[in-house]
């Protein structure tokens, strides 16, 4: 048993798991060191020292790059990551599988067939504004459709999981249509999106980003008790008094949209949501509060290291962020795939 | 075998339908006269020979390579749910293509084809370690999970391979979204050959399949080499994937359905069955081809698109109506 601290007041009483608030420590160390790395490093390398001045004083050129260029595009990237890596290690809890993901059960798909079917329509040009909107909307909209489609008097994890494949081909196959009959220029914006990218963000996004997560994120508030609860088996957890349909159809449909509204400003990025978890879990095994955080900061880190690499690894080439969290994702993905599924 | 004949027929119909319909509608005596006298100041026969004729056989050999890869993967894996495509192997394919064509763009098909069947071999070897693990405890479903797995990673690999290559965008946006158009017949034939090699391999290799869809234990008590016997298995549907995707492309879901309606028709013995699951592949991709560039001219929708919208809708179905396992994960 881990060691325990209890904090008690007269309206709050919790119990700490010594061991996990420890690791959240230190994952919060290692994401204060990359955004500071980050903040230094790009076409113009700043040392410790200019940096600091640069911070002190917006209207210099450094500061400039530092404040409104380099810093929101960082914290859009914590941001996307760190709702997809909560989305991610949300839905492995409920479906109890752990290669479930808003990639493979179909959300990201829902959020993309939405976003480029927006873009074919009116072309990459003007009332982009509202993109966003349409890629959340669809994101809900697939994960209600995958719902129903799975509902026979309740409903499993796996046939939520089947049927999100189901509903991502076909989705994917909208795509696709509306890819190849939109034009060349409309094709090359929707792919860079489809990857998934950062470029030119600005605060007005990373308010509006950080505005929807902290609405979420008080819906989820109330629900977190029994999240951890879910990975028993059904019976078990009613026992426990979680009413488990119930406790289900919620979490999908918050993780549905923490993704939705990640994807949206951040564009389809795959593997942040399989992989965060997996690597909280490996942080920390035991199941609640401090394995949820830190599956969120997991996912801002990694998110944050691909845009990183994206923007200073080729120069004068700034490409996008998803292709590196893939590379990043994968290899780890495949080591995963081989020692859990059995 | 009525039934197979009725299928051969109704190929043929669709065949002769695949020849004469397009932008232009010909009528049968127009594409019977293009096929037996090739004179060069015959405008319509040279439309119909350079142009219908190759997409015609391409959509023929794939779509029947694709229907029979599910099949033999379906007995192989014993999981109704597998196939070339949603087991990744399609996706694999697809990856090297797009890999090989960004980094050497000057190297000409044949590299590209090559791509295409170690591609299919590198995600048919990661399937199948994945389902030997799994057949100790895990049930069917976690290898169709770990199927679209492979399948997000190998598609997330070929479009960044397309953001930082955007020449290459053009060449491969038709293997993407699967297309039998526009295929020169001298690029194509070598992988006939081979798509037709493997698919006539089958037929000696039918009799042990029947033995081994009764059990590999059934089947190594009657004398049947099984680890031989799946090796060969692997090689085939290796062959018939990566030969389809090299000549059409990422094309979903027909290696799934029709095996799965084949399964319907025809009894269930393997040298009917996947004579039959050719037959009708074939049709399916030849009529899904035919309604692909007639509904909304000028343009056209990928054949792969068609397939799809069609496949996954049963896909759902077939899930709903299994029932899907109760609580198992």
């Amino acid at each position: 048993m881990a060691e325990r601290d209890l904090t008690r007041t007269p309206g709050f009483s919790r119990q700490w798991c010594r061991e996990g608030s420890g690791r959240v420590g230190l994952a919060l160390l290692v994401v204060v060191s990359v955004v500071l790395v980050s903040l230094s490093l790009g076409k113009v390398v700043l040392t410790p020292a200019a940096l600091w001045a640069a911070w002190g004083a917006p209207s210099t050129p450094a500061g400039m790059i530092v404040t409104e260029l380099r810093l929101p595009r960082i914290v859009l990237a914590a941001l996307v990551g760190g709702a997809l890596g909560l989305s991610g290690w949300l839905l492995q809890q409920v479906m109890r599988n752990p290669l479930a993901s808003p990639d493979i059960i179909g959300v990201t798909s829902g959020a993309s067939a939405a976003a480029v079917g927006y873009m074919a329509l009116l072309g990459a040009g003007s009332g982009m504004q509202w993109l966003p909107v349409a890629a959340v909307a669809g994101a809900i909209a697939t994960a209600l459709g995958i719902y129903r489609l799975a509902w026979q008097g309740g409903v499993t994890p796996i046939r939520l999981v089947l049927m999100g494949i189901g509903a991502s081909a076909t989705l994917g196959a909208l795509t696709m249509l509306a890819l190849v009959l939109s034009p060349l220029t409309t094709t090359l914006s929707a792919y860079v999106w489809l990857t998934g990218s950062v470029y030119g963000a600005h605060w007005g996004t990373v308010r509006t980003l950080a505005g929807c997560c902290a609405l979420l994120l008080m819906v989820l508030v109330p629900l977190m008790r029994h999240v951890p609860l879910a990975p028993l088996n059904d019976a078990l957890a009613t026992g426990l008094g979680v009413r488990v349909q119930r406790l289900r159809a919620m979490v999908l449909a918050l993780a549905a949209t923490l993704a939705g509204v990640a994807i949206a400003w951040g564009g389809a990025f795959a593997f942040v949501g399989l992989v965060a978890p997996h690597l909280a879990r490996l942080v920390c095994r035991r199941p609640g509060l401090s394995q949820g955080v830190l599956a969120v900061l997991i996912g801002s880190t990694l998110v944050m290291l691909a845009d990183l690499l994206g923007r200073t690894l080729f120069l004068p080439l700034d490409l996008p962020a998803g292709i590196f969290v893939a590379a990043i994702g994968a290899p780890f993905f495949l080591g995963l795939l081989l020692r859990e599924v059995r | 075998m009525t039934r197979l004949v009725m299928m051969l027929v109704l190929l043929l119909a669709s065949l002769w339908l695949s020849l004469m319909a397009g932008a232009v509608w010909y009528g049968p005596s127009t594409v019977g006269h293009a096929l037996l006298s090739a004179s060069p100041t015959d405008v319509q026969g040279l439309v119909i020979r350079t142009t219908r004729v190759p997409r015609t056989l391409v959509a023929l050999v794939a779509g029947a390579c694709l229907a029979v890869a599910g099949g033999v993967m379906q007995t192989l894996t014993r999981n109704p749910l597998a196939s070339p495509g949603l087991l990744g192997v399609n996706a694999g394919a697809l990856f090297v293509m797009v890999m090989l064509v960004s980094l050497w763009p000057g190297a000409g098909v044949s590299l590209w084809y090559g791509g295409a069947f170690a591609g299919a071999a590198l995600a048919a070897l990661l399937v199948w370690a994945v389902a030997m693990r799994g057949q100790a405890s895990g049930g069917p479903l976690k290898l169709v999970l770990a199927g679209a797995a492979i399948t997000a990673l190998f598609t997330s690999f070929s479009q960044a391979m397309l953001v930082i290559d955007q020449q290459g965008l053009d060449t491969v946006l038709f293997w993407l979204a699967g297309s039998v158009a526009g295929r020169p017949l001298a690029e194509v034939t070598p992988l006939m050959g081979v798509a037709l090699v493997a698919l006539f391999a089958c037929r000696p290799l039918a009799r042990s399949m029947n033995v081994l869809a009764a059990g590999e234990a059934i089947a190594r008590g009657v004398g049947v080499g099984v680890a031989r016997l799946q090796l060969l298995m692997v090689v085939l549907v290796i062959l018939l994937a990566g030969s389809s995707v090299a000549m059409a492309g990422n094309i979903a879901f027909v290696g799934l359905i029709v095996p799965h309606i084949a399964r319907r028709l025809l009894p269930v013995d393997h040298r009917i069955w996947l004579a039959g699951c050719a037959l009708m592949g074939a049709t399916l991709l030849l009529l899904a081809d035919v309604i692909g560039r007639t509904v909304i001219l000028p343009r056209e929708i990928p054949i792969g698109v068609m397939t799809a919208l069609i496949g996954a809708p049963l896909f759902i179905t077939l899930v709903r109506r299994q029932g899907g396992g109760h609580g198992r994960a």
